[in-house]
């Protein structure tokens, strides 16, 4: 193995030790999206019960559809961008950083690490959801076929560059910024349009929106469940934006980086 | 060609200087001690060896590597211990290692890791939780951490605090015959002036960020005129004695 990627597995291989040894910390992975799951299949599921009395079965399938499709797709950028910010956390919780940066493990190495964690937190803790929806409610995420893993990476990739923001006030802040892995991209969601449509948002809310690749993503969902051609467009506004947010945000992690190694916060980071 | 090169060497916090304009050179096979008190630069010049904090000026080479440039070249062949720095806890011991034998790129991971089970006394603390270890146990690991990678340049902080006078006494002797095989520099700031005296082929006494004074052990109990290097290391501190 290459020795950049044997670092990056090294770091991998210390987190993975960790879930092997800690099953509240696996469970706890599908928790969370899997509650989310409940709460908004029952509900949409009593929508689609109201809109079947009053004459419009069809529309109240599609409501279901929407509802938990726009859920399981946003826990795949929740879970993302938590993958990454607690990932990282763990080094600063168990006070290891000082021998992390020591070695020869370069930052991007240890962000590649950081990210493929995240992958593989995403999909434990979402695989399980989308199966329970799948049994509660008949509803199959996989049947909007490959347009899914286009809707899905451009999430992904979008929990990685906020979860990168959030590692860089870390660096900047120190521990005490450490909340904002748990809670920035919940306060993204109002502008997110991820269970309604951008045009519903006030018209002053709306560049806001179009700002973030998740709008463009849940707008392409909604065609897509509509039965409307592969939305293209959105997609590829999601995917730009998504490039141009990452590359911003690396620059930032870069930039905070060093300052950290100017202050010398990389010895203190923890306290 | 020395192991480590420090050129003028300072660091400064706003108005604090925590280090000022030092310069000293290891080399390989040699043993070079810091001493001072608390705030006196030892743990910010570590930190600038290891590349973890950049300095307001001068210059460090490790192993032909400028660390402003190419530290990570460096950072291969180094390695660092400090009972400040901690091993994830809730992983095993053989695990941290085994994430260290990774991150150097070490060949034979499991052998390595059985070798210095053996020579450290750790064979049935490898499948314990880190966590769980004493505080003696903790610095032995993280010892055997530092050696992983058969570094040539060693930086140890403390490398036997906590350790009972006969593990203290094994890890000296250890840490003198794996200097001797491989020729390995290696830096020490320690609080224990016994293990500098023995251990130390060069001692660098340090005084609010400053180089105060500087000499082989023997040099310095001679110049003055006392019996030990805490003797000494008081006179520089109070600013009294002989050649204060």
């Amino acid at each position: 193995m290459r020795p950049a990627l044997r670092r990056i597995w090294g770091m991998m291989y210390r987190h993975l030790a960790l879930y092997r040894r800690s099953w509240p910390r696996l469970l706890e992975l599908a928790y969370w999206p899997t509650l989310q799951m409940c709460i908004w299949g029952f509900t949409a599921s009593f929508f689609a019960g109201r809109m079947a009395n009053a004459g419009t079965p069809g529309a109240g399938a599609v409501t279901l559809g929407m509802l938990l499709g726009a859920v399981l797709l946003w826990e795949v950028a929740l879970r993302s961008q938590m993958g990454v910010a607690i990932s990282f956390l763990e080094e600063i919780w168990s006070r290891n950083l000082g021998h992390v940066f020591v070695s020869p493990l370069r930052p991007w190495e240890l962000v590649a690490a950081l990210i493929a964690m995240s992958v593989i937190r995403m999909l434990a803790g979402v695989l399980p959801a989308v199966l329970l929806a799948w049994v509660l409610y008949a509803y199959n995420l996989f049947a909007l076929g490959l347009p899914l893993i286009v809707l899905a990476v451009n999430l992904m990739v979008m929990g990685w560059w906020v979860s990168l923001g959030v590692v860089s006030l870390i660096l900047r802040h120190g521990a005490g910024a450490e909340a904002l892995a748990w809670s920035v991209l919940f306060g993204l969601t109002p502008f997110a349009a991820v269970f309604y449509p951008v045009s519903v948002l006030p018209p002053y809310l709306q560049p806001v929106a179009l700002a973030l690749p998740a709008a463009h993503v849940f707008e392409g969902m909604r065609a897509l469940l509509a039965g409307s051609a592969f939305p293209w467009f959105s997609l590829t506004a999601a995917t730009g934006l998504n490039l141009l947010w990452l590359a911003a945000a690396g620059l930032l992690f870069a930039r905070q980086f060093r300052a950290a190694r100017v202050r010398g916060a990389l010895m203190s980071i923890g306290e | 060609m020395d192991a480590i090169t420090v050129e003028a060497l300072s660091k400064r916090y706003g108005d604090t200087l925590a280090v000022n304009d030092i310069s000293f050179a290891v080399a390989p096979g040699r043993t070079i001690g810091l001493l001072g008190g608390n705030g006196a630069g030892k743990t910010t010049t570590i930190a600038m060896l290891l590349g973890l904090l950049i300095p307001s000026s001068g210059r460090i080479t490790v192993l032909g590597h400028d660390m402003a440039t190419d530290r990570f070249a460096a950072l291969a062949r180094m390695n660092f211990s400090s009972p400040y720095v901690a091993l994830p806890h809730r992983i095993s011991v053989f695990e941290n290692l085994m994430v260290y034998c990774h991150l150097y790129d070490v060949r034979d991971a499991k052998g390595r890791i059985a070798e210095l089970a053996s020579q450290l006394d750790l064979h049935e603390l490898l499948a314990r939780p880190a966590g769980d270890l004493s505080a003696g146990q903790k610095t032995r690991v993280a010892l055997a951490k530092s050696l992983i990678n058969r570094p040539d340049v060693l930086l140890l902080d403390e490398p036997t605090a906590s350790l009972d006078p006969d593990t203290g006494d094994m890890v000296r002797a250890w840490l003198e015959r794996y200097r001797a095989e491989s020729g390995c520099a290696i830096l020490l700031a320690s609080h224990n002036m016994a293990e500098v005296e023995r251990l130390c082929d060069e001692v660098l006494m340090l005084k609010r960020g400053r180089i105060v004074d500087r000499g082989s052990p023997a040099d310095l109990l001679a110049r003055y005129g006392r019996d030990t290097l805490e003797a000494v290391f008081l006179d520089i501190a109070r600013n009294t004695g002989a050649a204060a």
